[in-house]
C-alpha cells in the first residue's frame, strides 16, 4: 500500500493509529486520581510531541542515513519560526502561508549553511553547523532585535497590518486558524472518570507528522536513501566509483532543514510566539539526543525519542512536594516522609537529574536506543530472535 | 479513591455517571459554558498556576518565589501560622477562607527562563490543570511571552520579577499586571541620589547587556543622569552569554570616565561587578574624583554571589526586608518564621501579586478575568510594603515608592548585604502612560476566553 | 597603542583559560578517542573543590550575641569558625584567606580520583561505541553531575575571593612609560596566566620526556601495535584520563576568584572549548593551546568599543566566525592530523 512494503505499511498504519488515538492513549488515568499527574493528553503537550517528532524525523534523514552529525539544526527551526510569525503579522493568521513560508525559508537557509559546512566532514562539520547556529542565536537575541524581537520575542499583535485578514473587532485577539478553524478549538469527551481532549491544532499537526513520516519512509527505501547510506558506510569508496557524494548529502541536509522549518512553522501555528532561545545550542543538542535516544537510523526511533524527552520536560517538572504528599498519603507518616525525601530530588526542579540519568541508562543498556528496547521486549514475547530489520541501523564505518 | 480534586476535572468525575459518554463542549480551551470564561472554578476549590524558574541560572530566585506563593496560599486559606500581610493590607475583603469561599490550590511549573518552556508550562496549567490565574517568572522575556499567552487564553497574568519597560510598555496586555518596578523608575530614583553623592559633574561609561532589558535600562539611566548634568562617555553592549567581562572593563579607565554603570542582571551582574572590582577600579582617582560603580537593578540574591564586591555600590531595588513599615514587618515575620531566612524582593512581589489577585476577585465577586481587571485597574492600596500604591488603569503598572540601596560595609549576616539609602517617593518615579520609553503598546481589551 | 597592548594582555589571559580546558579535552580525545561532553562538568567540579574547601575551613559553631538583633528581632547568632578555636583568629583568618590556593592540594587527589572512577566505571565501555553514543552518555553524565552540585550548593554563584595579597591590579602602563592607569591588570589574572603556562608546560614535558609519555604518544598514533607489543596501554590511558580531569579541575579551582562559580559554568565553557579544540585540530595538544590563545585575543579585540562601533554585534559572533573561516581554509584545523575524526 502507498508504494511501501508490507512491513513499512504496517509500521505507518500503527503510527497513524497511535497518533489518531493519542488523546486516549496519553490519558490513561482518570481525572482526580493521584496518577492523573502523568496524563499527557492535553493539547499543548500533544502538539509538541508530534511537532518535535517531525523535527527529529527530519534530523534522522541527515544523521541516521549519512552519519553527518549536525549540531545546528535548531537554527533552521528558529528561522522557520520567525518566517512564520512574520507571515502572521503581515499577511494573515491562517496557518497555511505561515507553514509554507517557514519550510521555504528554512530550506534556503539550510542550503546556504549546508553548502558551506559540507565541505568538511566528521566533527569539523559538526562544529561548522554549531557555529552557524550560535551566530544565528546571538544575533537574533541582540543586534537583530528590530526583526526578531530579541529577548521578548515576537507575538501577533492587535495592531499588526495583516493585509489579507478582516480587521479584528474590538476586544478580539489575533488567533491562528485554518480557514476559520482556530488551532485552539477542542472537543472534550467525558467517559466515566476520564476526560479526553480532541484538539484541532493537534490533529492538523498530527496529519502533517504522518505525511512527514510517510515521506521519510519513502526516502529511506529509495535509491536516494541507498546512496546516503553508502555515504555513511564508506564515502571514500563511493568517490572511487566515480560518484560525487556532495549533491546527495547536500540534498539530505536541505531536506532535513526543511523538516526543521516545518516543525518551526507548526510550533508558531500552535503557539503564536517565537523567542531566540529556540536556536540556542542546547536546542540543537536536544534533537541530537532525541534521535540517538530513540535509535538513530531507525524509522520510528526519533519520534519515540522526541516524545520521551518532551514528556519528561513537561510532566516530571510539574511534580512538586504537594503532589508527592498526595501520592504517598496512604503510608504511615514516617515512611511517607522517607519516600518523599527519596523521590523529591528527582522530580519538580530536579527533572534534569532524572533526564540525565535516563540518558545514561538508555545508552548503557540499550545501545540501539529505545527502539532496541522495544525489540527486546517484543523478542521476549515472540520467543525467537527478532528479525534484523535494520539494514539502516548503526554500522561502524569502515576506515 | 480520589482524595482531592487536584484538577478542575476532578469535579466532573463526581458529576458524571460512570460509563456515560457525552458532554462535548466546542470551546476555546474549554471554558465552562455557564460562567462564560476560561477555567471557571465550579467546585469548592480554585487552582492558581505558579510558573517560576526551577532550573537554569535563576533557579534560586524561582525557589524563593515559590516559597512566597506557598506562604500566600496558606494565608489566603487561613491555614498559616499567622496571616501575614492580610493584617496590614488596606483592603479588608480577604477573610482567610480561600477566595470567594473556595479553597486555594496550586500547581507549579518550570519556566527554565526560556519563553518557549515558560509558555509550554503555562499552557499545561491552563489546559490540563484548569488554572484561572498564572503568576511568577524572573525575566522580562518570559513575562512578555506568558503575558501574551494569558491574554490569548483568557486568564489573568500577575507578573513576577520583570523590570523591562516593555512589560507594561510596548508589550502591555489587558490581562497582565505588574507590581514590580521598571527601568524608568530605577533611573528616576537613582539620579538624585547619585547627584547628592557623586556630584553633577561626572562622566559615565555604560556596559549594557545586549538585549531588550539592557536597552531600556541604559536608556532610562542615561536620560535621567544626563538630565542632571552627567556626560555619557561611551556605551558598550556585552553579549548575554559573556562570562568574563575583563575585555570590556579594562578599557574603561582609558576612556576618561569616572563612573561605570553596569546595566547587567543576574549572572552577568555578578561577573561584571566582580571583574570591575578586581581591576581595582574603585581604588582609582580619575579627573580628581574617586572612581565609582553603579548597578541600576540590585537583587539581594544575586548580590550575595558578588560577595564583598558590592560594598558601597549604589543601586535600586523594589523592596528590601529591612523596611520598617507594618506590612513589610508582617511579611518578613511570617516568611522568616516559616523558612528561617528573610524573603527576597522576588518573593515579596510574588506574594503581593497573589494577594492582590485574590483581593480583586473578592471585591469583584467573580473570577471572571474582565471583572478582575476592572477591580484591579486604578485600585489604590496600602500596607503591602511600598507605601500607598496605585495600580494604574492605562498600563497595569503599579506606582509606589522605589528604594535606592547601597552595598553594606559591615554586614552582620549573609542576608544583610544592602542598606536602604533613600525611599524615593512615588511622585518622583511616576510618568505618563504614553512616555516615549513606553510608547508603541496596545493593551487591547480584557479577554475572558470562552 | 596602549589600548591594543591592553587587549593583547586580556586575550592572553582569556586564552589561558580556554587553552587549559581545551588541553584536557583534546588529551582525552587524542589518547582515548572519546568525545567527552562531561569535560565542562569536570572544570565545574574543580571550581567547587575550592568552594568545598572554603566551606570546610569555615565550618562554624554559633555564638549568641545579645547585643545585636537578627532580622526577626531575636538575638543574633554569630557564626564562629572552628578554625579560630584551633589556630586563633589571626592565623585562622589567614588560612581562610588562602583557601583558593590551598584548594589546589585538595583538588588534585579529588579530580584524579573522579577521573579514574569515570574512566574505569563508564568511559572504558564506550571506546568501541560510535561517537554519538559517547556524546549521549557523557552529556547525560554532565547533567547528572551539575544537578548534584546544584542540589547541594544552589543555583546562585558563590563568591570565592582570591587571597588579600593578590587583590588590586598591577600598573603595566607606568612600567612601559605610558600614562598611569592606562594599562592595568589584576594580580590574580596574572597569576592565572602564569599558572596556566606552568600546567601546559608540565603536560607537554611529561608527554615529551618521560617513557610513560612516549608510550602514550605511541598509543595515540597506533593503539593496536602498542598493544601487540605487550604494553598494557589501558592502564596508561586510565592515568591519562585522571591527568586530564586534574588539569580541568585545576583550571576550575584557579578560575573561582575571577568569576564566582555556579553549577552551570561547565556548560558555559563546553561549547567554547569544543570550538577551541576543533579549531586547533582534533587530537593536537599544541593546536588546542594555540587556538585557545588565538581565540582569546580575537575575542578581546572584538569587544573594543571602536570595533563595535564599526561592526555592531561582532563581539557576539567573533569566535564562531573565526572558527568557520579557519575550518574552511585549513581542513583539519590549525594543527590537526589527517584522518582523525573525519569519517
Amino acid at each position: 500500500m502507498f508504494g511501501l512494503t508490507k512491513r513499512d505499511t504496517t509500521l505507518l498504519l500503527v503510527v497513524a493509529v497511535l497518533t489518531i488515538f493519542a488523546p486516549f492513549i496519553l490519558n490513561p488515568f482518570p481525572e482526580g486520581s493521584a496518577m492523573a499527574q502523568f496524563n499527557a493528553g492535553y493539547p499543548d503537550l500533544m502538539q509538541r510531541l508530534v511537532i518535535f517528532g517531525i523535527f527529529a524525523i527530519g534530523f534522522n534523514i541527515l544523521f541516521g542515513l549519512t552519519g553527518y552529525l549536525s549540531f545546528g539544526h535548531a537554527a533552521f527551526l528558529g528561522v522557520g519560526s520567525y518566517a512564520a510569525i512574520w507571515m502572521m503579522k503581515l499577511l494573515t493568521m491562517n496557518v497555511i502561508p505561515a507553514i509554507m513560508i517557514s519550510v521555504l525559508v528554512a530550506g534556503l537557509f539550510s542550503l546556504l549553511v549546508g553548502w558551506i559546512s559540507l565541505r568538511r566532514s566528521g566533527i569539523y562539520f559538526s562544529i561548522l553547523t554549531l557555529a552557524f547556529a550560535q551566530m544565528s542565536y546571538s544575533l537574533a537575541y541582540s543586534v537583530l532585535t528590530p526583526i526578531t524581537g530579541g529577548e521578548t520575542g515576537l507575538q501577533p499583535k492587535v495592531n499588526d497590518p495583516r493585509i489579507l485578514d478582516a480587521a479584528l473587532t474590538e476586544g478580539q485577539n489575533p488567533r491562528a486558524n485554518l480557514f476559520g478553524l482556530e488551532m485552539g478549538t477542542s472537543y472534550e469527551m467525558a467517559v466515566g472518570g476520564w476526560i479526553f481532549t480532541f484538539n484541532a491544532g493537534y490533529y492538523i499537526a498530527a496529519i502533517v507528522m504522518l505525511l512527514a513520516f510517510y515521506l521519510s519512509i519513502r526516502i529511506f527505501r529509495s535509491p536516494f536513501g541507498m546512496m546516503l547510506r553508502a555515504v555513511k558506510s564508506n564515502q571514500q569508496r563511493l568517490n572511487y566509483t566515480g560518484l560525487n557524494a556532495k549533491p546527495y548529502t547536500l540534498a539530505a541536509f536541505v531536506i532535513s532543514g526543511m523538516y526543521a522549518g516545518l516543525a518551526g512553522g507548526l510550533l508558531v501555528a500552535m503557539d503564536t510566539q517565537v523567542g531566540a532561545e529556540r536556536m540556542f545550542w542546547t536546542a540543537s543538542g536536544e534533537v541530537v539526543l532525541m534521535t540517538i535516544l530513540g535509535g538513530a537510523g531507525t524509522l520510528i526511533g526519533p519520534v519515540l525519542g522526541a516524545g520521551f524527552i518532551k514528556y519528561m520536560e513537561n510532566i516530571v517538572s510539574k511534580i512538586n512536594k504537594t503532589v508527592l504528599e498526595q501520592w504517598f498519603a496512604f503510608m504511615p507518616d514516617g515512611i511517607e516522609d522517607f519516600f518523599i525525601t527519596i523521590v523529591y530530588p528527582f522530580v519538580g526542579k530536579g527533572w534534569h537529574l532524572t533526564l540525565g540519568l535516563l540518558f545514561m541508562m538508555v545508552v548503557i543498556f540499550l545501545p540501539g536506543g529505545l527502539v532496541q528496547g522495544g525489540q527486546k521486549v517484543a523478542g521476549l514475547f515472540k520467543r525467537k530472535k527478532p528479525v534484523d530489520d535494520k539494514p539502516d541501523g548503526k554500522t561502524t564505518p569502515a576506515e | 479513591m480520589s482524595k482531592s480534586n487536584f484538577t478542575r476535572r476532578g469535579l466532573i468525575k463526581t458529576g458524571a455517571v460512570a460509563g456515560a459518554a457525552g458532554l462535548t463542549l466546542p470551546t476555546y480551551l474549554r471554558a465552562d459554558g455557564h460562567s462564560g470564561f476560561t477555567n471557571a472554578p465550579t467546585g469548592d476549590t480554585v487552582t492558581l498556576g505558579f510558573n517560576v524558574p526551577q532550573s537554569g541560572p535563576y533557579a534560586d530566585e524561582g525557589a524563593d518565589e515559590l516559597r512566597a506563593y506557598e506562604l500566600a496560599v496558606e494565608h489566603l486559606n487561613g491555614t498559616g501560622a499567622d496571616n501575614g500581610m492580610l493584617e496590614t493590607f488596606s483592603s479588608k475583603s480577604l477573610q482567610g477562607n480561600g477566595i470567594l469561599g473556595k479553597k486555594v490550590e496550586y500547581v507549579t511549573g518550570d519556566t527554565q527562563t526560556k519563553s518557549d518552556a515558560a509558555r509550554a508550562s503555562a499552557r499545561s496549567m491552563i489546559e490540563k490543570d484548569g488554572a484561572v490565574m498564572i503568576t511568577g517568572g524572573s525575566s522580562s522575556g518570559v513575562a512578555v511571552a506568558v503575558q501574551a499567552l494569558c491574554q490569548e487564553a483568557g486568564v489573568i497574568f500577575m507578573a513576577g520579577l520583570t523590570h523591562s519597560n516593555d512589560t507594561t510598555g510596548k508589550d502591555r496586555k489587558a490581562n497582565g499586571f505588574r507590581h514590580f518596578f521598571n527601568s524608568y523608575m530605577s533611573g528616576a530614583a537613582l539620579a538624585p541620589v547619585l547627584e547628592a553623592n557623586y556630584g553633577s559633574d561626572r562622566k559615565a561609561y555604560h556596559l549594557t547587556a545586549d538585549y531588550n532589558w539592557g536597552y531600556t535600562t541604559e536608556e532610562a539611566v542615561k536620560s535621567s543622569t544626563e538630565a542632571m548634568g552627567w556626560e555619557t562617555v561611551n556605551t558598550v553592549l556585552t553579549p548575554l552569554t559573556q562570562t568574563d567581562f575583563s575585555s570590556y572593563i579594562a578599557p574603561v579607565l582609558q576612556s576618561g570616565a569616572d563612573v561605570l554603570v553596569l546595566n547587567h542582571y543576574g549572572g552577568n551582574m555578578v561577573n561584571s561587578l566582580t571583574n570591575a572590582v578586581q581591576f581595582g577600579l574603585r581604588d582609582k582617582q580619575v579627573n580628581g574624583k574617586n572612581f565609582e560603580i553603579v548597578v541600576p537593578l540590585y537583587s539581594r540574591l544575586m548580590a550575595k554571589g558578588a560577595g564583598a564586591n558590592v560594598k558601597g555600590i549604589f543601586g535600586s531595588t523594589n523592596w528590601h526586608w529591612s523596611l520598617q513599615d507594618e506590612g513589610s514587618k508582617a511579611f518578613v515575620q511570617s516568611f522568616g518564621t516559616k523558612y528561617g531566612f528573610p524573603p527576597s524582593q522576588a518573593a515579596h512581589t510574588c506574594y503581593v501579586q497573589a494577594l492582590l489577585y485574590a483581593d480583586a476577585v473578592e471585591r469583584a465577586g467573580s473570577f471572571n478575568p474582565c471583572a478582575v481587571v476592572e477591580a484591579l485597574e486604578d485600585f489604590e492600596f496600602d500596607g503591602m510594603g511600598n507605601g500607598p500604591t496605585l495600580y494604574r488603569g492605562e498600563d497595569h503598572q503599579c506606582f509606589k515608592d522605589v528604594l535606592v540601596v547601597k552595598g553594606k560595609e559591615n554586614p552582620t549576616s549573609e542576608f544583610d548585604l544592602l542598606e536602604i539609602v533613600e525611599v524615593t517617593p512615588v511622585e518622583q518615579v511616576t510618568y505618563a502612560p504614553d512616555h516615549p520609553q513606553f510608547a508603541g503598546g496596545n493593551m487591547g481589551t480584557c479577554n475572558p476566553g470562552a | 597603542m596602549d589600548a591594543i597592548l591592553l587587549q593583547i594582555l586580556n586575550g592572553l589571559d582569556k586564552g589561558s583559560a580556554y587553552a587549559l580546558i581545551a588541553l584536557g579535552l583534546t588529551l582525552i580525545f587524542g589518547t582515548l578517542g572519546v568525545v567527552n561532553f562531561a569535560h565542562g562538568a569536570l572544570f565545574m567540579i574543580g571550581a567547587f573543590c575550592a568552594v568545598t574547601l572554603s566551606r570546610i575551613l569555615t565550618l562554624s559553631h554559633t555564638v549568641i550575641d545579645e547585643t545585636q538583633k537578627d532580622f526577626l528581632g531575636n538575638p543574633l547568632k554569630v557564626e564562629v569558625p572552628y578554625i579560630y578555636d584551633i589556630f586563633g583568629q589571626t592565623t585562622g583568618d589567614a588560612i581562610i584567606d588562602w583557601a583558593v590556593p590551598l584548594s589546589i592540594l585538595f583538588a588534585i587527589p579529588v579530580m584524579v580520583g573522579i577521573g579514574f572512577a569515570m574512566e574505569r566505571g563508564l568511559i572504558k565501555h564506550f571506546y568501541k561505541r560510535p561517537h554519538a553514543d559517547q556524546i549521549l552518555v557523557t552529556f547525560g553524565l554532565a547533567i547528572v553531575l551539575q544537578e548534584i552540585i546544584k542540589y547541594f550548593y544552589g543555583a546562585n554563584p558563590i563568591p570565592t575571593p582570591a587571597p588579600d595579597a593578590f587583590r588590586g591590579s598591577f600598573d603595566f602602563g607606568a612600567m612601559l612609560g605610558f600614562d598611569p592607569n592606562t594599562i592595568i591588570y589584576p594580580y590574580w589574572r596574572l597569576v592565572y596566566f602564569a599558572f596556566a603556562a606552568v600546567i601546559i608546560g608540565a603536560v607537554f614535558a611529561f608527554l615529551q620526556f618521560t617513557t610513560f609519555g612516549m608510550v602514550v604518544r605511541a598509543g595515540m598514533a597506533d593503539r593496536e601495535t602498542v598493544g601487540l607489543l605487550g604494553i598494557n596501554i589501558d592502564k596508561r590511558f586510565t592515568i591519562m584520563f585522571g591527568i586530564a580531569a586534574a588539569v580541568a579541575g585545576l583550571a576550575g579551582v584557579m578560575y573561582t576568584p575571577i568569576n564566582s562559580p555556579n553549577y552551570h559554568m561547565g556548560m558555559d565553557f563546553l561549547v567554547l572549548s569544543f570550538v577551541v579544540v576543533v579549531v586547533g585540530g582534533m587530537g593536537s595538544l599544541s593546536g588546542a593551546v594555540l587556538a585557545g590563545f588565538l581565540l582569546g585575543i580575537l575575542e578581546s579585540f572584538a569587544s573594543m568599543a571602536i570595533v563595535l562601533e564599526t561592526l555592531p554585534g561582532i563581539n557576539q559572533i567573533i569566535i564562531y566566525l573565526v572558527a568557520i573561516i579557519i575550518l574552511l581554509t585549513r581542513p583539519r584545523g590549525l594543527m590537526g592530523r589527517k584522518g582523525v575524526m573525519e569519517e
